[in-house]
């Protein structure tokens, strides 16, 4: 600005002059800028936080609204949910932005295990997938027992199937299906939508095309989505929440105490005993199965 | 059309049944826009008068540059804002992520080049003659500077209306750096996202309502100002 500090107050003076009179005539205007002013509050407090980087599945059913209220009277400690698909959750714990994760895609999880980056990675619950689609069934998929038969049927007539295609625990499991059926899906039929679970349904449902969707954010949206299950129950479909604690070494600060803080609580009896009723009011079923103490070997 | 009406029904229900929740949250968003608002006049003004009444070299592209950053994408804005507050990044000390303080900071980066860009016109619409009786007249540059800025006041105030309501219904910054948590970083247009994800649409449209009644009772408020007597 290249004015001293002499000059600058008596430029401050000159206009207060000139304003003199004017700030009365302006009281409301004032009055006003005062009112938004006061508004201005601050708001630091930091300490005893802990980030929980987890996916839009389990913000999106409620569950945590429900459990994180439990965990910060328990333990006083403030928890920041940040809900993203589960590749962007471990992207951010790998370099070091989380304290904890709470993700469904096992696969991914254990390369993250492997490569140092997350640790402790315990089991807690679990849902399943299904395949849902319009109710003409262009593929002829209904009730087939094994769901990469119903994926080749969907392929093979070029039926439209909306995929996620952003990374999400569910967009992993689709793809080792597609995999697991041998099939690279590929072409017009085949719809990425790069959104939420949610917003993918709404596209299956206006565009009457398949998708692969979890149990529970399906039965959520029963009041707009009209597609029915059509496959079901395969092993393949299982659905497994897990948690791991981020390596402090990934990031500078790392609340490692409270990470391992909110993991034991995800497992502690009473939340799990939470978790077995989750849903059960609103949707006549619970949305997931708890599953502390168990490991991949028994799901296999 | 059923689905507008209930949202409707929802909206009066919510705002009359003192629902806390979604006070709090309509609160948080005027809070939050309001702040940034108010800082990005304090940036803004100086900056648009000062490149209104100077003459430099590179003038054309600095005022280019401020025509620019009036259409900066909120992704965008919050992508930067984000990587810079992250604990790795250069501001991480101070663990502002997720905050609504970190919010504000993004909407004010958003807003202050639109309060610059139209101050900068309300100044220059101001015809040169008149700036040169006022000096004629024995104005030190102070009282021009002032008298200018209540000339320009109709546009002044229409520079307000626009940062705030870039602010306010922007989505895409204030979901990467705040967070959108429950409680804390949640404002009408996270929430709309959120409920719209979740697939209760009578819940997002009450939020969009809200919204835009808020946003018409600020405007309103700023058009009393601005209209004066005349309103």
């Amino acid at each position: 600005m290249g004015m001293s500090y002499r000059a600058a107050w008596g430029y401050f003076r000159d206009l207060e002059r000139a304003a003199g009179v004017s700030i009365f005539l302006h009281m409301r205007t004032l009055l006003i800028v005062i009112a938004l002013v006061g508004m201005v509050v601050p708001s630091w407090a930091q300490s005893g936080t802990v980030i929980l980087s987890t996916t839009t599945s389990t913000q999106d059913s409620g569950l945590l609204d429900l459990l994180v209220p439990m965990f910060e009277k328990k333990t006083g400690m403030t928890v920041k949910t940040i809900s993203v698909g589960t590749g962007q959750a471990l992207t951010l714990a790998a370099r070091g932005e989380a304290d904890v994760a709470l993700v469904h895609a096992p696969s991914v999880e254990r390369k993250y295990v492997e490569e140092g980056k997350m640790r402790n990675r315990r089991l807690v619950m679990y849902n399943d997938f299904v395949v849902i689609g319009p109710e003409d069934d262009p593929a002829k998929i209904k009730g087939t027992p094994r769901v990469a038969d119903a994926l080749k049927r969907i392929a093979d007539t070029q039926s439209r199937f909306v995929s996620r295609g952003d990374k999400s625990g569910t967009h992993v499991l689709e793809l080792g299906l597609w995999k697991h059926a041998g099939i690279e899906p590929k072409g017009a039929w085949y719809i990425e939508s790069g959104q939420g679970m949610g917003q993918t349904l709404g596209i299956a449902n206006d565009r009457r095309a398949y998708t692969i969707t979890d149990r529970g954010t399906w039965l959520a949206f029963q009041k707009r989505v009209s597609l029915p299950i059509l496959v079901e129950k395969d092993p393949l479909l299982l659905n497994i929440y897990s948690v791991m604690e981020v390596n402090p070494a990934n990031g500078p600060r790392v609340n490692a105490a409270g990470g391992k803080a909110f993991a034991d609580f995800m497992l502690a009896p009473e939340t799990q005993a939470v978790i077995r009723t989750f849903g059960v009011d609103k949707y006549g079923q619970p949305l997931f199965v708890p599953i502390a103490g168990k490991s991949d070997a028994d799901f296999r | 059309m059923e689905l507008i009406w209930q949202g409707f029904l929802q909206a009066l229900t919510l705002l009359v049944g003192g629902d806390s929740q979604v006070w709090q949250i309509t609160w948080l968003s005027l809070r939050v826009s309001a702040t940034a608002t108010l800082l990005s006049l304090v940036f803004g003004i100086p900056l648009g008068t000062g490149v209104a009444l100077t003459r430099f070299p590179g003038r054309g592209f600095v005022v280019s540059l401020i025509n620019t950053g009036m259409g900066l994408p909120p992704v965008v804005v919050g992508l930067f804002v984000t990587i810079v507050l992250w604990r790795n990044g250069v501001l991480g000390g101070l663990e502002l992520l997720y905050t609504p303080t970190a919010m504000i900071l993004a909407q004010l980066v958003i807003a202050a080049p639109i309060v610059t860009g139209l101050t900068l016109a309300a100044i220059q619409q101001v015809p040169e003659r008149f700036r040169l009786q006022l000096l004629a007249l024995g104005a030190s540059r102070a009282q021009l500077v002032w008298i200018l800025l209540k000339e320009a006041r109709l546009p002044m105030l229409a520079a307000v209306m626009a940062g705030f309501g870039a602010v306010i219904s922007e989505v895409g910054a204030s979901l990467m750096v705040g967070g959108n948590i429950k409680g804390s970083t949640r404002v009408l247009t996270t929430a709309t996202v959120l409920e719209t994800g979740k697939g209760n649409f009578d819940t997002a449209i009450a939020l969009s309502l809200i919204l835009l009644l808020l946003m018409f009772l600020v405007n309103w408020a700023l058009t009393w100002i601005q209209q004066g007597r005349r309103a």
